[in-house]
């Protein structure tokens, strides 16, 4: 079911990712998805893989939870590796009519999806550990710059975080009106395509008319509490650097360096 | 000529640590033409109970049966069942998106393959039967009141001509008035067609003024299925898993507490009424 | 001392066409007049469409009167001076839980309303912490409201207005989503505040049992105040509210009916101990 899909979705627990300022994170995610893409051979792999292992294990989040949120990339997956696969020049190893598995190929295959899946655990990592509003938060603090050149930083960073609470509302309700509209004998599955872009209008008609009547209350409801914009405005919880983040600093940097080096080396 | 269910379990996200067992072993059999209430707090599983009847849901496991037909057999089409056994959930809104009233009531019968023509005949005729006035009828279903538009959805489920209906909370966040609008309604489709109606309510009040027959539904299983003067009777068990009988009931049984010979067991204004007056009239005292 | 003075408030919603000419006119609120004293508890009690809603709006100042005067907290609800300190002292509570929680942490979302209105950090945390256990949900303040119940998300709701320290909080049909039980964790919550906080509630709703405990109640139908009085005085006129789309409870249905047979039973019982009492005193 649609509920299912947890990438994005945060998971509350005591751990030191957890007290980590979202602006490290940010970083520290940033850096980590770059060295995905440098990183080379066995040792360069290896390093990698104990930086995930290690960052999963603080994280305190249960791992089978994690994976969960693979199956929703699995598609994916699977596309980029029969791409690398049969697409790659080189040595054969099995061949089938015109299509032919190079050696090279399952190699870059099986390196491929493994960055994705490690690029997307690591991400997810970032929002299990860190609630949207603190994502926000540290995304329009890093942001700031960009108020000069009259870029409405808070108001974004403000959508953000509101979209991020309604998305798992808005789930919710797309199942719940699929479900009322199946009662009614509705199909949503076979037929071409053509039936099938039809069978959604009884699926989203309902669905934008209750997002927007949610917006319209929504929006009342913040005025109500006197939201006037970001003028003005204090925090419950202020982004402060602890001694920790230098330390996470420190720690991030000397991993890209090594990714670094082993690549150069 | 019945829907009969045989230990059916229902587990949510089963072998993760979200595991719950939203159904313990329900075995149940609902004959035609019944009126049955379905009581339960949130989360004691009777949402889920009656998205099974129309094979919404799946069941982990166990079986059920509809007219004699096991409905998870690989024949069976629940595409079908869903027009004989028809479900209105309760936010009408997750319903209604056509332009007009009378062309959403037809979205269910063209689904089951009508032609235009018959569609629109059912159409009118669950239009009809709902009392919604025809000078409505071309508008937007998005222009109603929340009572009308719940008129609209039973209708646009009548329209199927199904032989069982299921109401979730036709009654939620409506009026008073609205409120016994609608559930008179609905008892007048019972009576004039036999139609076998199944009610979940949160309302003791109003399913002891409805109901033939009372289910009670408690973490996942079937506490009590009677009558709702048997249901009832059991108040203080009732109480204990933070459920309550009606007002009336309670006042009948301190009546009793104070010496005065009336029925325990009226669950209904009525009843109530009759009893004490009958009381007085046994004493022997003038009542003015 | 008044909090809330209104006289003859007028509020229209009009329709217009393509071109702008009237369509329609809708009368929202028709002539109202309405006193709160500080520290009450009113209910306004109508069908759905009374114009109730409309009413409650222009207490926090969502909607401009259109006519009429009205007066929060000894301020002029149309000088657009006022605006920000009248919607901090009359808070509001409306229908949908979810549709009002603005943050994805219980705590965070108490804290949208004192940050907005630029209060100190520390003192931010000492209101949320006051406000969530004035509504018994400190222990959920970590969690996510998608995972409360009905009951425990409207209860966040009056916590984020209280963390404003308003003197006055409008409940706009707070209870109308919610099962039995959420219906109750809530109307505890609001008398509790009430009368140990001394908060001046405004409770908006057609549940009739909700308004027993009310101080005073108003009745609304086609925009226009058709009746006010105690819930006692309101409660023994039971074939006017019916005319109003409204009931009575089951409880003073019954009595009302007795006392239509014959029996002499007092006018405006509200509760089962009440009527026990009066039956067996003519037993």
């Amino acid at each position: 079911m649609l509920r299912d899909i947890t990438i994005g979705q945060y998971y509350p627990a005591e751990s030191v990712l957890h007290k980590l300022d979202p602006r490290t994170k940010l970083m520290a995610t940033l850096l980590y998805m770059v060295s995905l893409f440098v990183f080379r051979g066995a040792p360069g792999f290896a390093v990698v893989t104990a930086a995930l292992c290690l960052v999963i294990w603080l994280s305190k989040v249960p791992f089978g939870y994690m994976v969960k949120g693979l199956k929703a990339i699995v598609v994916i997956l699977l596309i980029t590796a029969v791409f690398n696969l049969f697409l790659t020049p080189g040595e054969a190893i099995f061949t089938f009519w015109k299509l032919k598995i190079t050696y090279e190929g399952l190699q870059n295959a099986g390196f491929m999806v493994i960055r994705l899946i490690y690029l997307i655990l690591g991400s997810s990592i970032l929002t299990l550990t860190t609630t949207p509003n603190q994502l926000t938060d540290g995304l329009e603090k890093s942001m700031k710059p960009l108020n000069k050149i009259h870029v409405p930083v808070h108001e974004i960073a403000m959508m953000m975080s509101i979209a991020l609470r309604f998305i798992p509302i808005l789930i919710e309700e797309t199942d719940k009106i699929m479900k009322a509209q199946l009662a009614r004998g509705a199909d949503f599955e076979s037929g071409n395509l053509l039936k099938k872009a039809k069978s959604m209008v009884p699926l989203l008609v309902p669905l934008f008319i209750s997002a927007f009547r949610r917006a319209n209350d929504l929006a009342m409801a913040m005025e109500a509490r006197c939201y006037h914009g970001g003028e003005g405005r204090t925090k419950m919880k202020p982004l402060k650097y602890r001694r920790l983040d230098g330390t996470a600093y420190i720690i991030v940097f000397v991993y890209f360096a090594i990714v670094i080096w082993i690549r150069i080396a | 000529m019945s829907i009969i269910l045989d230990k059916v379990n229902y587990v949510y996200s089963e072998k993760t640590a979200y595991q719950i067992q939203a159904l313990k072993d329900i075995s149940l059999k609902i004959e035609d033409g019944e009126f049955i209430g379905v009581i339960g707090h949130t989360g004691s599983g009777k949402s889920t109970l009656i998205q099974h009847l129309n094979g919404l849901m799946r069941a982990t496991s166990g079986g059920i049966y509809y007219q004699g037909q096991d409905i998870y057999d690989q024949d069976f089409s629940r595409h079908k069942l869903r027009g004989k056994v028809g479900l209105v959930f309760q936010y009408p809104e997750h319903q209604l998106f056509e332009t007009t009233i009378f062309a959403d009531v037809c979205f269910g019968p063209k689904n089951q393959g009508f032609c235009k023509k018959d569609a629109e005949l059912k159409a009118f005729t669950a239009l009809r039967s709902v009392g919604l006035p025809e000078d409505y009828w071309y508008r937007s279903p998005f222009e109603l009141s929340g009572g009308q538009k719940r008129r609209v959805a039973i209708a646009g489920v009548l329209a199927m001509e199904p032989e069982v209906l299921i109401l979730d909370e036709p009654t939620a966040g409506l009026d008073p008035k609205g409120r016994d609008e609608i559930l008179d309604q609905v008892a007048k489709l019972h009576q004039e067609r036999q139609l076998t109606v199944i009610l979940v309510s949160h309302s003791m009040e109003d399913v002891a003024k409805y109901v033939e027959r009372l289910i009670v539904m408690n973490q996942g299983s079937v506490l009590f299925d009677g009558t709702p003067k048997e249901v009832f009777s059991h108040y203080q068990k009732l109480e204990s898993v933070g459920l309550a009988a009606p007002q009336v009931t309670y006042l009948m049984h301190d009546l009793r507490k104070h010496g005065m010979q009336v029925q325990g067991t009226a669950t209904t204004l009525e009843e109530a009424k009759h009893s004490i007056l009958q009381a007085f009239a046994e004493k022997g005292k003038p009542i003015c | 001392m008044k909090f809330i003075e209104a006289r003859k408030l007028i509020h229209e919603y009009i329709r217009r066409d393509e071109e702008g000419n009237v369509e329609s006119i809708l009368t929202a609120l028709d002539e109202v007049d309405l006193d709160v004293k500080q520290g009450e508890f009113v209910a306004i009690l109508g069908h759905n469409g009374s114009g109730k809603s409309t009413l409650a709006k222009h207490l926090n100042v969502l909607l401009r009167p259109g006519g009429g005067t009205l007066w929060v907290d000894g301020k002029d609800a149309e000088d657009a001076d006022n605006l920000w300190a009248i919607r901090q002292n009359a808070g509001m509570v409306f229908q949908n839980p979810d549709n009002q929680i603005i943050a994805s942490v219980v705590e965070e979302d108490v804290a949208f309303g004192p940050e907005n209105i630029g209060v100190p950090t520390d003192e931010i945390w000492k209101r949320v912490e006051k406000s969530l256990k004035s509504v018994g949900m400190i222990q959920y303040r970590e969690h996510s409201p998608n995972k409360l119940s009905g009951g425990q998300k409207q209860r966040v709701a009056i916590a984020g207005v209280m963390a404003m320290e308003p003197k006055c909080i409008i409940l706009d049909e707070p209870t109308a989503m919610l099962d039995p039980n959420g219906r109750r964790e809530v109307l505890e919550a609001v008398e509790r505040l009430n009368k140990e906080k001394g908060v001046t509630i405004i409770l908006i709703t057609h549940y009739m049992e909700e308004v027993i405990c009310a101080d005073r109640v108003y009745v609304m139908d086609n925009g226009k105040v058709v009746m006010q009085g105690t819930p006692r005085g309101i409660f023994s006129q039971v074939d006017t509210l019916k005319d109003y789309r409204l009931d009575v409870p089951q409880i003073t249905l019954l009595a009302y009916e007795l006392r239509k047979e014959g029996l002499q039973i007092p006018e405006g019982i509200l509760t089962r101990q009440e009527l026990v009492e009066a039956i067996c005193r003519l037993y």
